[in-house]
């Protein structure tokens, strides 16, 4: 293989200088001349009519524009899936904190007293908060039956397995709870029109096209009216997926009626109470399994709660569907799930998005298979891991060199899993600080599904200013992952020019194409790769022109491309997704190839628990991890090590505390986020087996550090405690109740404290 | 609320705003004084991303009324760099990966420099201490971390070599 210059090596993140200096601009950073500003007037109430809305007294309302469903010039619902989630209640209310009507004024003083003054009489309706109650069907309040989607996903013959008679059958359930994505940069967009110049929208946003589509329904504009901006954005996690939609709808009809910009910034508490989190889950795992170990037959429900309107649930639940059966070979495995609707806000990506929830409850389920036959669950992974030429639960070959028994024993290794998971044996009951080791092994799909892929359709080009500048065109955005450097990276190796000589193009959607989303750990993997054809078409543009030889620097290479743009006009090299061959998705019965590549890891986890206290904290993490080639390695030890302890919050700290619908703990004083006292030395390993679709060998890395510490970690406080939680987050409190009544405190031990 | 005038020393250079007592300090660095580096993440004291030095201490700016800061000398992150010349923490944190959405980095950043003003060879459990009113949702810490344990070892050398900072 050739030797590469730039990519596999750790150079700087492109804004990164910004960044540092406090120099980079996000949006409540910008300003527009004669700008006012907006705020949103939300339901109270989690279900009802809207009776009256009235005005109340000490504000002066004729210096605000007010905007209602009335003045929606297009189509009242923010374009995702299914279309039914509005842009401002129209009649009736679904969720607490539901957006009713928006205000704007220049005083940004004046502006939450006018929110508060006004008064909103409804006629509540029943409400649904579980998914408990959603599938009783008492009370519907979506659709027919409250399900916004189902999935039957089924392989082999499974009820004849279950009625083999060598075969133990092992139940549980599992639940997981929301999740805030908790970006420190709250939600915040702006908006200018004109009749001339049409929509300018600016935000902190993932998925500027998702935007630009939601734009045109709203408004009605012609597309070319419409532009949207990304600017430097402050953490998003998935949560700045779909809502900057809505946000970004709001700040146009505020403008569109005003005729001056408005924007829109989001408090805290504001961002917490009314923008999505991820769905809390519910999953019923049962299986089949020879007492020796070997897994027959997997029959597992998996349901999600979605809020109140469909978004994007469906899709949450495919992915969720999809990983539920773990990285084991399966002869026999059914998944049946739905996602039901509950009059919460409702819930939408983040970070791993569906496969957190499933595989947490699977890898749960592994250690008490384990426990349940009397074998190590290191023993019961060996015995069904897949290996190299066996299916996945879809039926997808795997055709990738895998070694997942050996990067378990990797992983088990570098933890020092066997002689701690002894010794913890030994100490623990004496001790009043029970310890335990636990692990996962789990796998994450880079990039959308096979089919889906192929729909996104994505396109991405690289181009040249007439000043021989090269840059690239995306509409993949950066929001602390990484994108615009390892874009870069890729076209400065594939352009053979330095790292320097290569820059983003805005990421403004007249004057960049669709390369599809910034979601599913498909940036690196896919659009990197089109940016690799992308650069090395432009480069063969410049080779066949006669402007460049065949041997460059990369000014020379910048003088050949503004030579070419003198004599040419323009110098572009668009390249346009193609499906890997012998990819093929059935969405109908969910066979096939679901995801074109898999990152495989195994996460192991070594925890106290203190029963005094009767808190969890995770003393070692070990997260190794095959992601196909690594193209940055600071960046991507960032991603595990950030994704690792997003995940240690999900396990252990971060609770959202419901009553009817509405977060009322919305708050960074009482929603815990881990600070830099409440992790443990996050220990990162990569395996690196190049993928021959993906840019320069690379697969997907962002989702994956996600799925695997909450069951890493709930399994080792079961070894610390022999007691099983199924359910996160766990907080001392629940630790407390359970072990209050079952762990005797030795007497030794008693008198110590 | 009525205005009142107030004397900052921000950054080396003396200014004057016209703003009521209660404003709080991070409005008036950015909406005033046109410094946006200090963001605005939670508004009540826990996230840190609004983080300046006043008078060497550091603050959470959010909370502190213009009235308490009146006379008093502030570094925000504009104020660290000498023109292109990056400070040591700076650099630290580019060379390391500490910063990746970049919105609690002026906060993370500062809180550095002050650590390692008053503490110039922190252990890394002074570290993990020394950065507990700075939370990241990006990195997990460990960059940063590795960063603030950099920034030690080259502020120290560059001392030794008599090169002022």
């Amino acid at each position: 293989m050739q030797k590469e210059r730039i990519v596999g090596t750790p150079v700087f993140r492109k804004e990164g200088v910004a960044k540092v200096r406090g120099a980079a601009r996000y949006i409540d950073d910008l300003s527009l001349p004669g700008m006012i500003l907006g705020a949103t007037v939300r339901s109270a109430v989690p279900r009802g009519h809207i009776r009256q809305i009235e005005f109340g007294p000490g504000v002066p309302w004729d210096e605000f524009t007010i905007v209602t469903a009335k003045d929606i010039p297009g189509k009242n619902y923010i374009a995702l899936i299914q279309n039914d989630w509005p842009c401002l209640a129209d009649g009736c209310v679904n969720h607490p904190q539901e957006a009713i009507l928006l205000l704007a004024h220049p005083d940004r003083h004046l502006l939450p007293r006018a929110v508060a003054a006004v008064r909103i009489e409804y006629q509540p309706l029943p409400s649904v908060h579980s998914i408990e109650e959603s599938e009783t069907a008492e009370t519907i309040i979506w659709g027919e039956d409250n399900v916004f989607k189902s999935f039957l996903m089924e392989k082999g013959d499974v009820d004849a397995a279950f009625a083999r008679e060598d075969v133990v059958i092992i139940e549980g359930e599992y639940a997981t709870g929301a999740q805030e994505q908790l970006y420190i940069e709250n939600n915040g967009m702006m908006a200018a029109y004109s009749e001339s110049d049409g929509l300018t929208v600016w935000g902190s946003l993932q998925c500027p096209f998702y935007v630009h589509k939601s734009l045109l329904g709203v408004t009605g504009l012609a597309e070319e009216k419409v532009r949207v901006i990304q600017v430097e954005t402050g953490g998003a996690f998935g949560g700045k997926e779909d809502y900057p939609s809505m946000i970004g709808a709001h700040a146009a009809l505020l403008a569109m009626k005003s005729r001056r910009p408005v924007k829109i910034i989001y408090d805290r508490m504001e961002d917490m109470a009314a923008t999505t989190k991820r769905h809390p889950s519910r999953s019923r795992h049962r299986t089949a399994v020879t007492r020796d170990g070997k897994l027959v037959a997997a029959d597992i429900e998996f349901c999600l709660d979605g809020g109140a309107y469909s978004t994007l649930s469906s899709t949450v639940l495919s992915r969720g569907t999809i990983h539920a059966g773990g990285p084991y070979s399966w002869p026999n495995i059914r998944v049946r799930s739905k996602a039901f609707a509950t009059n919460t806000p409702p819930h939408g990506a983040f970070r791993g998005f569906g496969a957190p929830q499933s595989l947490f409850a699977t890898e749960r389920h592994m250690d008490r298979i384990a426990k349940a036959l009397g074998i190590a669950p290191e023993d019961l992974r060996r015995r069904n891991l897949l290996r190299t030429g066996e299916t996945t639960s879809t039926g997808q070959v795997i055709h990738q060199q895998i070694d997942l028994e050996g990067w378990m024993e990797r992983a088990l290794e570098q933890a020092g899993y066997y002689e701690k998971r002894a010794r913890f044996d030994r100490e623990n009951p004496t001790s009043l600080r029970k310890k335990g080791i636990g692990f996962a092994t789990f796998l994450h799909g880079a990039g959308f599904t096979g089919s889906g892929e192929r729909y996104l359709n994505s396109l991405v080009g690289v181009d040249a200013t007439p000043e021989g500048r090269i840059r690239v065109l995306v509409s993949s955005t950066e929001f602390g992952q990484g994108t615009n450097t390892i874009l870069c990276q890729v076209a400065a190796e594939s352009l053979g020019i330095d790292y320097t000589g290569v820059e983003m193009a805005p990421c403004d959607t007249s004057l960049v194409p669709n390369s599809g989303p910034t979601v599913a750990s498909r940036t690196t993997m896919v659009v990197g790769k089109l940016v690799h054809s992308a650069a090395l078409g432009l480069k063969q543009t410049l080779l066949a022109s006669g402007a460049l030889s065949e041997s460059y620097t990369t000014e020379e290479f910048q003088q050949a491309a503004a030579a070419y743009i003198s004599k040419h006009g323009k110098l572009r090299s668009m390249s346009r997704y193609e499906a890997p061959p012998n990819i093929y998705w059935d969405d109908q019965k969910y066979r096939g190839e679901a995801y074109a590549a898999y990152a495989w890891a195994v996460y192991v986890a070594e925890v106290t628990v203190d029963c005094v206290t009767y808190s969890a904290t995770v003393d070692d993490f070990v997260a190794f991890q095959e992601v196909g080639r690594v193209l940055n390695p600071t960046l991507a030890i960032g991603q595990i090590e950030g994704g690792v302890a997003q995940a240690i919050g999900y396990a252990l700290y971060e609770k959202v505390v419901w009553e009817r619908g509405l977060m009322t703990n919305n708050q960074m004083t009482n929603y815990i986020m881990p600070t830099s006292q409440d992790l443990p030395p996050i220990r990162v390993f990569f395996e690196e087996v190049p993928f021959e679709h993906g840019a320069y060998g690379a697969k997907g890395i962002g989702e994956l550090p996600m799925d695997g510490p909450a069951p890493a970690i709930l399994n080792a406080i079961a070894h610390a405690t022999g007691e099983d939680f199924n359910f996160i987050p766990l907080l001392p409190e629940d630790i407390a109740v359970r072990l209050a009544r079952t762990v005797l405190i030795p007497a030794e031990a008693a008198v110590a404290v | 609320m009525t205005e009142r005038t107030f004397q900052l020393h921000v950054n080396g250079k003396d200014r004057t705003v016209n703003v009521p007592p209660m404003a709080r300090l991070l409005d008036v660095l950015r909406h005033e004084l046109e410094l946006t580096g200090a963001k605005e993440g939670c508004g009540e004291g826990e996230c840190g991303s609004c983080s300046v030095l006043m008078n060497g201490e550091l603050v959470n700016s959010c909370l502190v009324p213009i009235a308490q800061a009146d006379g008093s000398t502030i570094v925000t992150i504009e104020g660290l760099a000498h023109n292109e010349q990056l400070h040591t923490v700076q650099r630290a944190f580019l060379q390391c990966g500490g910063a990746q959405c970049g919105i609690c980095t002026p906060g993370m950043i500062l809180a550095t420099v002050h650590l390692l003003k008053k503490n110039p060879h922190p252990t890394h459990n002074e570290v993990r201490e020394g950065l507990n009113g700075n939370l990241c949702r990006c990195t997990g810490y460990m960059r940063i971390f590795e960063a603030v344990e950099r920034a030690a070892i080259e502020s120290t050398t560059r001392t030794e070599a008599g090169v002022a900072e």
